[in-house]
């Protein structure tokens, strides 16, 4: 329970730190310390298949692409940077109090037991679920795939001719 | 059949995509046309072999219930003439070749997109749908690339993606108490909660996610913007069906078969209905901007639209889904009319035009058709469902909502006579009357047009047969 709450934490400062940092590079850190200690949540939840994949494609996958992406935009200089962080500041200081306040408010009240639960019996391999259960979604992702690529195509295809 | 209705698609889309593709650019246009037509003619037709469901192989493999019923078809049928429209508007508004490739692509998989929330009977699959269509969406608005458009995809994006965080939170929550996520599954594991603090908190984001959706006041934004910086194809499909399918069908399908009617989801839904309906037509009467008019305008119609369903009798949300279907047709008819006004005078701004109508008659005259069905004036089909609306907030005891509804209408007569007095009555001013080439668009705005107005007037004149048709058997699966 300790554990779970320190990670839990964890995960809040590098949430915040995504949001409320400088630096393009520093918030993907920010992004990918997030999913690794998402991960181990998972992990802890008996969910390793869930938590493989969190940490394969959020924390490792994406991040290599952020970065990548990033690498390509010129970078803001010092001075630039110091008015965006201020900006920034001003803008998103009272986030750290949400935070706290909300945790402190559901921490205090729970969540109310007053439903029925059901307990999944873990019966069905990630595989099983995602080839012979949700085929339909999984068609559904191989149209995401297909709309992001040509959502690529579309946007940033002419700015190379300008 | 009904799988065949996104897979086909898909597999087109892929297949234009890999090899000749210079001479698939020719055809592209073809292949829609080609397979929204069949759509058309197969709900038209509701009781072929196509909509039997587990005919061959193709449905099996997926293992789900498809919704095939009286709503579907009505929905299905919007989204093919809709898109249909987009797609003949974009071959004259989008004349690169290249440029109208990649827009048919997406019109396409935002047609994959709709016709898969439509069909299916799954809250996961339901949320899949819903970002296809989306990403589709946020990709078309912002196909210009200027900074309006830009913004406006932005926009769209961010309120969007908070919609769907909210509905992802929904179905978790729903899972605490529900071992799946078909619609039938959920709505028996929902009685065994019934008064659930957790759930009632689900269902509402839920809702709340569809409100955003569906551009209903107060979180109607984003909506605005989006229509006015859209290419004009792009502003006909999202004013035309895009809202309707991702908010209010949506909101109408899980509403009324999975988490059921309750005197709270009544009077929200009535609530945000009338508001959406006055500050709707009180922003339109403010507009100088023809799109930014019609986007109010589409915001107040919706908000009848919800009223009439937050009825929760039968009558009232078969009144409600045969408003969203003329509001497709009479709203896209006044789309395709700004977007070829805006063609020929290259601005949408009000203050530059007058007496279009003795340039470009046929604009003129099916704008009045559309914009007298807007404001519900016998015998058009916008008044047939208004009618059935208020008849429904009648008989269930809400007199109040149902005056101010019909004094709305005023409201609503008011800002779309100001719009068709400024665009098409009156003198042509002095800086028009030299242009040369004002005149009609051309075919792919004519036809259209013409096409959408006499639906309207047909749908009117023939309501007796309509009702007959398509209202009674929407009711009845709502009375089931």
């Amino acid at each position: 329970m300790t554990i779970n709450i320190i990670l839990l934490i964890a995960m809040t400062i590098a949430t915040l730190w995504t949001v409320m940092g400088r630096s393009l590079l520093k918030a993907t850190l920010g992004l990918a310390v997030t999913s690794v200690v998402i991960s181990v949540l998972m992990f802890r939840l008996d969910s390793p298949m869930a938590a493989v994949f969190e940490l394969s494609v959020c924390a490792g996958l994406i991040t290599i692409i952020f970065v990548s992406a990033i690498s390509l935009v010129k970078p803001l200089t010092h001075k630039e940077a110091i008015v965006v962080s201020k900006d920034r500041m001003k803008r998103f200081r009272y986030l750290p109090l949400l935070v706290i306040l909300f945790g402190v408010i559901a921490g205090f009240f729970g969540i109310p037991n007053d439903f029925k639960p059901i307990y999944v019996a873990l019966a069905n391999d990630v595989r099983t679920v995602l080839w012979s259960l949700r085929q339909f979604d999984m068609f559904g992702q191989i149209v995401i795939i297909i709309a992001g690529a040509l959502g690529v195509v579309v946007l940033f295809r002419e700015k190379e001719k300008r | 059949m009904p799988s065949l209705l996104v897979l086909i698609p898909l597999f087109g889309i892929i297949l234009l995509n890999l090899p000749f593709r210079r001479l698939n650019e020719k055809y592209v246009f073809w292949f829609a046309v080609f397979l929204l037509s069949v759509q058309i003619l197969f709900t038209i037709s509701h009781h072929s072999l196509f909509w039997q469901q587990g005919m061959g192989y193709i449905d099996s493999f997926f293992k789900v219930d498809f919704a095939i019923d009286s709503l579907s078809f009505i929905m299905l049928l919007c989204i093919a003439i809709v898109s249909m429209v987009s797609l003949s508007v974009s071959r004259y508004t989008i004349p690169d070749p290249r440029e109208r490739f990649k827009f048919i692509n997406l019109l396409m998989i935002a047609a994959i997109g709709m016709n898969g929330i439509v069909i299916t009977k799954d809250l996961f699959s339901l949320y899949v749908f819903l970002e296809i269509t989306a990403l589709s969406s946020v990709v078309l608005i912002a196909f210009q690339k200027d900074m309006n458009a830009l913004e406006g995809a932005f926009k769209y994006l961010i309120l969007s993606s908070i919609a769907t965080i909210m509905m992802l939170f929904s179905i978790a929550l729903i899972l605490l108490v529900s071992p799946g996520t078909s619609f039938a599954v959920i709505a028996a594991a929902l009685k065994e909660s019934p008064n659930s603090a957790v759930i009632i908190f689900a269902m509402g984001i839920f809702i709340c996610g569809l409100f955003i959706k569906g551009g209903l006041v107060p979180f109607h934004g984003w909506l605005p913007d989006a229509y006015t910086a859209a290419p004009s194809a792009v502003s006909i499909l999202l004013a035309g069906i895009v809202t309707k399918v991702c908010g209010i069908y949506t909101a109408i399908r899980v509403i009324a078969f999975v988490f059921g009617f309750n005197e709270v989801i009544k009077s929200l839904f009535m609530f945000i209905g009338l508001f959406s309906i006055l500050i709707g037509a009180l922003a339109a009467l403010g507009q100088k901007d023809l799109k930014r008019l019609l986007a109010y305008s589409s915001i107040s119609q919706v908000g009848y639209i919800i009223l009439g369903f937050g009825t929760g009798t039968a009558l009232g949300m078969a009144g409600a889904v045969f408003h969203i279907f003329n509001h497709a047709v009479f709203k896209s008819l006044l789309f395709v009319n700004a977007a070829a006004v805006e063609k020929r005078i290259g601005s949408s701004d009000l203050d530059r035009m007058g007496g279009l109508s003795y340039r470009m008659p046929i604009t003129g005259s099916t704008s009045v058709i559309g914009v007298l069905s807007t404001c519900g004036i016998p015998p058009l089909a916008g008044f047939w469902s208004k009618l059935v609306i208020i008849i429904a907030l009648w008989q269930s005891g809400h007199y109040m909502y149902g005056t101010i509804a019909v004094l709305a209408s005023i409201l609503t007569l008011a800002y779309l006579l100001l719009m068709q007095r400024k665009a098409f009555f009156g003198k042509l001013p002095k800086e028009l009357e030299n242009l040369k080439d004002l005149k009609e668009v051309g075919p792919e705005f004519t036809l259209p047009s013409i096409i959408l107005a006499m639906i309207t007037i047909s749908v009117g004149v023939f309501f007796p047969f309509v009702f007959d048709k398509f209202v009674v058997p929407i009711k009845s699966i709502f009375m089931q």
